[in-house]
């Protein structure tokens, strides 16, 4: 299986190549259009901003390779925001695969950002949950979030609930860090790649 | 519901774990991988690697170690210890590290921060105070707690947090060592007035004085070396207890 991880500038991606290191897989790590759009599953991970990777994405010409593909892809984190249309972080308009706008946590009593484990329950038929508890923690870090909508097919809640994860055709988008998030997030990037 | 964490502290000297003892399911507990890798499996929730020797020298080794540590943990881990730019925080997180821990690079030049998260994102830039209470007032202590500085430990707190730190490491110099519990009214007192996270650290004696920096300290994260070091406290049992308690945790 020919697996690849999008390069761009989001952040550092040292610890998805090990998590399928663990797992026992190959990849390569690249921007070029024709390596990505040939591979069987396509990984877009990333922490960062918003409007820079955008920015990127856009002078590597990403923006409009990403949403055509064809074959599995799975967004992780700012890579799921970036999947959506639009984020509240600097008024950054995204690549709109999800009908759904980024917003910002507001909360008087609970702490912006949302770090930590927290509990994720499946909405409907999630491939990715396969074999998981109905609840289970997996590892968050970000203060933004996407609103519940016809996509969500988990539900984390912190201020109130929000997607966890997003699904639709061949995207699947985890707000989480898969990545080091345990054997549960192992299991869905195991899930993933099973498709 | 978001939980509280319990984190593991691995003292690393050339490489190595330091006091390790007594680990039976280990070939080789000075082996911080293997360590690290066991804890993770009882259920750490994090791990802080704590490099105590810190020298130019010793870079490349703890490079070295942070790439096997990644390549056998699946939890987040934190590297510290002699971190001063941003060429040291970028080889630690290209290396599969995933935040970084600050402490007197900070208070010599607060402006680090600002760089590093600008650089990085705040996600992964965890700023170390050490406090001491002297006559009364709590100050930052810098040197392993050794040297006291003229910077207050509250404002200090704030400053970080503003300049763009995504967690605080606080470790109480009065307590850390003693056994006796953690420093809970300074705890609470920076974390109620923190929007970021605070992982309490120094004193953790007991599985009550976890519980107790959960709740009076309001602590988002408690961290202890020695007593999970010689197994005088599981990390199961430990999770077990708080989550009767009513502490959230991830079992």
């Amino acid at each position: 299986m020919k697996i690849a991880i999008i390069k761009y500038n989001a952040g550092n991606v040292a610890s998805v190549m090990y998590a399928l290191d663990r797992i026992g897989m190959n990849y390569s790590w690249t921007d070029e259009e024709e390596e990505i759009r040939t591979a069987d599953k396509v990984i877009f991970p990333g922490v960062g901003e918003a409007s820079t990777a955008m920015a990127y994405l856009r002078e590597k010409q990403l923006d409009r390779l990403i949403p055509t593909l064809k074959q599995p892809v799975l967004a992780t984190c700012i890579g799921m925001q970036l999947l959506c249309k639009h984020s509240e972080e600097n008024d950054t308009t995204c690549m709109g695969v999800f009908d759904v706008a980024i917003k910002r946590f507001q909360s008087t009593d609970l702490k912006i950002p949302h770090v930590g484990w927290n509990s994720i329950e499946a909405q409907g038929q999630n491939p990715l949950m396969k074999g998981l508890k109905a609840s289970e923690y997996v590892y968050f870090v970000h203060s933004y979030y996407a609103p519940l909508n016809p996509y969500t097919s988990a539900i984390c809640d912190y201020v109130q609930p929000f997607s966890a994860m997003l699904q639709k055709d061949n995207f699947y988008a985890a707000q989480f860090h898969a990545e080091i998030s345990g054997q549960a997030g192992q299991r869905v990037i195991e899930n993933f790649l099973a498709l | 519901m978001l939980t509280k964490r319990i984190i593991p502290c691995l003292d690393i000297k050339e490489g190595r774990t330091v006091k390790g003892t007594n680990f039976v399911d280990l070939r080789d507990a000075g082996d911080p991988v293997e360590l690290g890798a066991l804890y993770a499996q009882e259920g750490a929730d994090e791990l802080v690697f704590l490099d105590i020797t810190a020298t130019v020298d010793n870079r490349k080794t703890l490079v070295n170690l942070v790439r096997e540590v990644a390549r056998h943990v699946n939890i987040p881990f934190t590297v510290g210890g002699g971190i001063s730019s941003i060429a040291d925080v970028s080889a630690l997180l290209n290396a599969g590290a995933d935040k970084v821990s600050i402490n007197s690079s900070a208070v010599r030049r607060p402006e680090l921060i600002d760089e590093l998260a600008l650089q990085f994102g705040s996600q992964c830039i965890i700023v170390a105070i050490d406090t001491r209470r002297v006559d009364g007032l709590d100050w930052v202590h810098t040197h392993g707690g050794r040297r006291i500085t003229e910077i207050k430990t509250i404002p200090w707190a704030k400053e970080v947090e503003s300049r763009g730190a995504g967690e605080i490491l606080l470790t109480s110099m009065d307590t850390d060592g003693t056994k006796a519990g953690f420093a809970n009214v300074l705890t609470s007192e920076i974390s109620s007035h923190s929007s970021i996270p605070i992982i309490a650290s120094g004193g953790a004696g007991t599985m009550e004085h976890f519980y107790e920096v959960f709740t009076e300290g309001k602590a988002d994260a408690g961290l202890a070396a020695s007593i999970f070091h010689f197994k005088e406290i599981e990390i199961l049992a430990l999770k077990n207890y708080l989550a009767n308690k009513g502490i959230p945790m991830r079992i």
